[in-house]
């Protein structure tokens, strides 16, 4: 063991350690991320200084393809599918940890023929379970987020006891394994069992529990990390692996307390398809239109707006005219203010970065807890795309499958606006008591082209 | 591998996954999604193992290939990772 290699691992720990630290301020952060970046560079050094000459070559060019597949889809993706190259980066980590612990299995059991080391095999088949259920499980979620499969849950007959039976099998596989190392035929079922797991998994659930699949599945790539770390016998893996796995998991806790939903209530899916059908007896809301101008009036006539916006600004891409109609109000003394949910958008902190990329200052980005108290001094708020989290049923309504979610309090402000495509309800499938409040008008059409003639006829007040 | 340097590197996991809950709760909701795109990034630490597995020489062995594969993957999660999130950051202003 190498003193240089091991304390260049210690040092690109605490760079992970301090970058990550830095991100508590929105102002460090991008040092942080730069910090952390470093870190892995000298990582990537250190692990270089173990190995032999002969093998740089294709250690090179494996190194120069993945940098610009990776600086290609870093550079080309718009913001709004974030979510979608988080998911896909995710499924890469996990399928390396795969590759990883079966380059390092076929090495101990086929090459090299001393008995593998109960511990090591541990490892290897924790590492293919995390890595191989984290890889296709974020492939459905990639899939699922940028529309290639449906959306909505899919569950069949004998899902669950399916789940159960794949596992038991997988336990069964292992020790067959541990018996009988060198049989490759095991290790491939253990691989099998992981992929299949991995679809099962998350096929069945919804698209707004998105966040809270994205958010887990960032956590299971660093727990596979750190599973190779102890196939590797190497702690740089391991911290930078916990690191990752405890981010996921807080913020999937902060997803499922935004939804007043449990875990296992989201793991287990079909939300929203149960409840779809007895909705649809309640009384229809009857709804009041509002047309351009006289929302352009109501903006006009106002001292202080609060937009809420949703997944349905990212789809329309109205961030960019809502930042102008920010900025026609604001010429005219308006307070202007945004309200984001935590499970706003297909990710946490989605909105955050959209609005981030239309030039929309970051301290008038207000979360949930803090703005909630502000509504009812607020003359107009105007709801861009977002549906379930400003639902009173969430309050008044215990039948409602969302009753007990917090929710933005837009309903006590003066007026509300909502701009919408249609009267279609939200991803909860729920019916809105919102849009029939006296105090709440609706804007049908397309978010960007409704927005951006209500900016005209602001300025032609 | 010895049941000490187990022991050894459970401490480290163990002690690092409480640093990890109490540095990640600090960060402010408006960072979550560079957050989870820069924690991806650094799930890309996989890329050591996949150096250490493209070491085994001879293109003949599985271990080598799978190596390989293991080293472009985990590059694009790191690389790709990294720069998408210094990217959101930039936007970032006041």
């Amino acid at each position: 063991m190498n003193i240089t290699i091991q304390l260049l691992y210690l040092f690109s720990s605490v760079l992970f350690i301090i970058g990550i630290k830095m991100m508590n301020k929105t102002k460090d952060a991008r040092a942080g991320n730069l910090l952390s970046s470093v870190g892995m560079l000298i990582a990537i050094i250190a692990t270089l200084m173990q190995i032999e000459v002969i093998s740089m070559v294709e250690i090179f060019i494996c190194i120069i393809i993945g940098s610009l597949i990776g600086l290609y889809y870093a550079y080309k993706v718009e913001m709004t599918q974030i979510p979608e190259m988080v998911a896909l980066f995710n499924g890469f980590g996990g399928l390396a940890s795969v590759a990883v612990a079966i380059s390092d299995y076929w090495l101990k059991s086929q090459i090299t023929v001393a008995n593998i080391d109960i511990i090591i095999l541990v490892s290897i088949i924790l590492s293919v379970f995390i890595g191989g259920i984290t890889f296709t499980g974020s492939m459905v979620a990639f899939l699922k987020l940028n529309g290639r499969i449906t959306g909505s849950p899919i569950t069949f007959k004998g899902q669950h006891p399916l789940n159960l039976i794949m596992l038991i099998s997988f336990i069964l596989a292992s020790v067959a394994t541990w018996m009988n190392p060198s049989d490759i035929n095991f290790m491939i079922i253990l691989v099998l069992i992981s992929l299949v797991l991995g679809i099962l998994t998350v096929i069945p659930i919804g698209g707004a529990d998105m966040p809270v699949v994205i958010s887990l599945l960032n956590s299971y790539s660093g727990m596979a990390a750190c599973t190779t770390g102890f196939i590797l016998n190497n702690n740089v893996l391991i911290v930078a692996g916990a690191l990752v796995g405890a981010s996921g998991i807080i913020l999937t806790q902060i997803m499922c307390k935004a939804m007043n939903r449990s875990l296992v209530n989201v793991l287990l899916g079909g939300f929203g398809q149960t409840v779809a059908g007895e909705q649809t007896e309640g009384p229809s809301i009857i709804v009041k239109e509002v047309g351009v101008e006289e929302a352009a009036m109501l903006f006009d006539g106002a001292s202080s707006v609060i937009v809420v916006p949703g997944y349905g600004m990212a789809v329309a891409q109205a961030q960019h005219v809502i930042r102008e109609l920010m900025e026609q109000c604001e010429k005219r003394n308006i307070s202007f203010k945004f309200a984001i949910h935590p499970v706003a958008g297909r990710m946490p902190g989605h909105m955050n970065v959209l609005l981030a990329e239309a030039n929309i200052s970051y301290d008038k980005l207000i979360e949930m807890d803090e703005i909630n108290n502000e509504f009812s001094n607020t003359d107009l708020v105007f709801i861009v795309g977002a549906n379930d989290v400003v639902n009173p049923a969430a309050e008044t309504n215990p039948q409602s499958p969302i009753f007990g979610m917090p929710i933005l309090n837009a309903y006590k402000a003066r007026t509300i606006i909502v701009s919408k495509r249609s009267m279609g309800k939200g991803y909860a499938g729920v019916e809105n008591e919102l849009f029939g409040y006296p105090n709440c008008l609706m804007l049908f059409g397309d978010a960007k082209q409704t927005i951006a003639k209500v900016v005209s006829e602001i300025k032609e007040l | 591998m010895s049941i000490d340097s187990l022991i050894i590197l459970i401490y480290v996991l163990v002690l690092a996954s409480y640093l990890g809950f109490e540095l990640i709760a600090k960060v402010p909701p408006t960072l979550h999604t560079p957050l989870m795109s820069g924690s991806n990034a650094i799930s890309g630490i996989t890329i050591v193992g996949a150096l250490l597995a493209c070491n085994e020489l001879g293109y003949t062995t599985l271990s080598k290939w799978m190596g390989m594969i293991a080293l472009i993957l985990a590059t694009i999660n790191v690389v790709g990772g990294y720069a998408v999130t210094d990217r959101m950051l930039k936007m970032f202003k006041k």
